[in-house]
């Protein structure tokens, strides 16, 4: 027979920890980031509505986001190259919980995309919208939501999201698990 | 494989300078590395059999920095690590690769982008144990370390501030002929004995200024380096040591240096470093210099002041000590320094260092220190065999 061991003592309390066990400091640290060469070019495109990648002749790839070296040839890449902005999904994900781990009532569309005119696996991660969960699927075209041009800064945020494209009606994708 | 030898097969730099807005910190780690592939005449996507990058988080501003340095290196898809420490100590674990036999060709790569840290003087209060010594120096330049390690040295060996003056006299005079420097001056000691103190008694001209810049080395066994390059230059040993990080039990000898020193010199088969040509010590503090050459045995202690002061250490002197600069003549370029100290030995021996070439130079010795508040160094001998 299993002997019963009495708990002894108690849990410390929030107050308590604070008494003796914890010493608290908010460290101040700052950083300001150049963007770069690449990015500068791709940010200043955004403000202007354009989609830039810069172009690899050795494999044939356009990298966006763009950068000046090619990671899988070494080498520095060759040419600015505007996207139509278009693309296709290549995965995502449907976000119920925020970053205090509480449940989202309408959920986040996180996801990749493969832009039209480049090369699958060098598109971008962007969020997705007007679209619901049961009609979202990998292969979906897809379109930027913009900002306005008066409120675009030049930063990844100035497409609001990409929704389904007009035109290129989706198909439903019956194998996904419906949620209830 | 503990025979096989270990040679400096390449080396690529970025100038340094103050600030890099012009580019991201992988463009610049680019630039560096694809001068060094060229240099060692090798192609790192399929000639290197393992990466390695030394950097300290919260130098960069995020975390698990690891993950965004292979593009720039070569190293997408390889083996590759980083070293949370100094360039001299991710040297070391190249060599130890090399030596293992398993590796023929490592990369290590040390920068600075401290210009884009804009509370370099909090991040460094971080590091400062947090529950002791963290709450004392609240409101202080942490820096002030510095002064308690200079006077304690002062005192006990009997040195002069004038004498730690004379470092930042010939070392910013020194960095005139290093195109790569920065901070170069025409000072005499009275310049720097007239200027403010910052810590007591330590002066601010006798603190390395901060500087940007990216330094790859490419090593290789000594076998392979000698087939593809008619100028090796040998990594003859190497150690490494770290004290105590308390503050009230600190040295006033820089043991980390000494201690660090005697494992590279067993490894080199050094019995007397007077022998060395070319040295190479880190200087973030002009006494610092001083304290780390007698802690090397190249000067006994409370004489290394003196002979500095007279120029025995000079161009024109005995021997050279930071013929590049130094870190108060290039920049004090964060974990990258080791390697800009190891790089001016390298071009020394392969004899190209253009205006500031020493003559004949056979051996050197890169030494490191990672700065306050704690001791950690790093010591690495180099030769070209004749």
């Amino acid at each position: 027979m299993k002997e019963t061991v009495k708990p002894r003592g108690k849990p410390l309390s929030g107050e308590e920890m604070k008494q003796v066990c914890h010493v608290v400091a908010r460290p101040q640290v700052k950083y300001a980031w150049a963007v770069g060469v690449a990015m500068s070019h791709f940010l200043a495109g955004l403000k202007q509505g354009k989609i830039l990648g810069r172009t690899c002749v050795q494999c044939e790839r356009i990298l966006v986001p763009p950068r000046m070296f090619c990671e899988r040839c070494y080498r520095t890449t060759d040419e600015w190259v505007e996207l139509p902005g278009t693309g296709v999904i290549e995965t995502f994900s449907i976000s119920y919980i925020d970053t205090d781990a509480n449940r989202i009532k309408e959920p986040i569309f996180v996801g990749v995309l493969a832009f039209d005119g480049a090369p699958p696996h060098s598109g971008i991660m962007h969020y997705f919208g007007e679209v619901s969960q049961d009609a979202i699927h990998i292969g979906m075209p897809v379109e930027p939501v913009w900002k306005p041009g008066g409120e675009r800064v030049g930063a990844i945020t100035d497409i609001k999201y990409f929704r389904p494209r007009e035109g290129a009606r989706p198909s439903s994708n019956s194998k996904r698990r419906k949620r209830g | 494989m503990n025979n096989r030898d270990v040679a400096v097969l390449g080396v690529g730099y970025t100038n340094f300078n103050s600030v890099t807005p012009e580019v991201n910190w992988k463009e610049l780690m680019f630039e560096a590395a694809q001068k060094a592939y060229q240099d060692a005449g090798i192609d790192p996507r399929t000639d290197v059999d393992s990466f390695i990058t030394c950097a300290e988080d919260f130098w960069e501003g995020f975390s698990i920095f690891d993950e965004f340095t292979p593009d720039q290196l070569g190293a997408a898809l390889r083996p590759m690590h980083t070293v949370s420490g100094d360039g001299l100590q991710g040297l070391a674990n190249a060599y130890m690769q090399i030596k293992t036999g398993l590796f023929d060709i490592v990369v290590v790569e040390a920068h600075s982008k401290i210009s884009e840290l804009l509370t370099y003087e909090d991040v460094v209060q971080l590091s400062f144990d947090p529950i002791y010594e963290a709450p004392l120096s609240k409101g202080v330049h942490p820096y002030y370390v510095g002064g308690l390690e200079m006077r304690e040295y002062l005192e006990a060996t009997g040195t002069t501030e004038e004498q730690c003056a004379a470092v930042v006299v010939q070392n910013k005079r020194n960095a005139f002929c290093n195109p790569l420097a920065e901070f170069e001056a025409q000072l005499e000691v009275d310049d720097v004995m007239n200027s403010r103190y910052a810590f007591d008694p330590l002066k601010a001209l006798e603190i390395a200024p901060r500087a940007d810049g990216a330094i790859v080395f490419v090593i290789a066994g000594g076998e392979i380096a000698r087939s593809l390059t008619d100028r090796p230059v040998y990594v003859e040993g190497i150690g490494w040591c770290s004290e105590s990080p308390w503050i009230g039990s600190r040295s006033s000898d820089a043991a980390y240096v000494k201690r660090a020193a005697q494992m590279a010199y067993r490894q080199a088969g050094i019995e007397n470093p007077q022998l060395i040509d070319i040295v190479e010590v880190d200087d973030q503090f002009a006494f610092k210099a001083l304290q780390h050459l007698e802690a090397l045995g190249l000067a006994r202690p409370g004489e290394a002041g003196y002979l500095m002061a007279e120029g025995a250490f000079g161009p024109q002197g005995q021997r050279a000590v930071n013929p590049s600069g130094g870190s108060l003549g290039c920049g004090h370029l964060m974990e990258a320094s080791g390697l800009a100290r190891a790089l001016e030995g390298v071009l020394q021996l392969r004899g190209e260092a253009g205006p500031r070439q020493v003559e004949d130079a056979l051996v050197g010795v890169a030494q490191s220190w990672r700065g306050l508040p704690h001791g950690t160094g790093a010591v690495a001998i180099f030769s070209r065999r004749e």
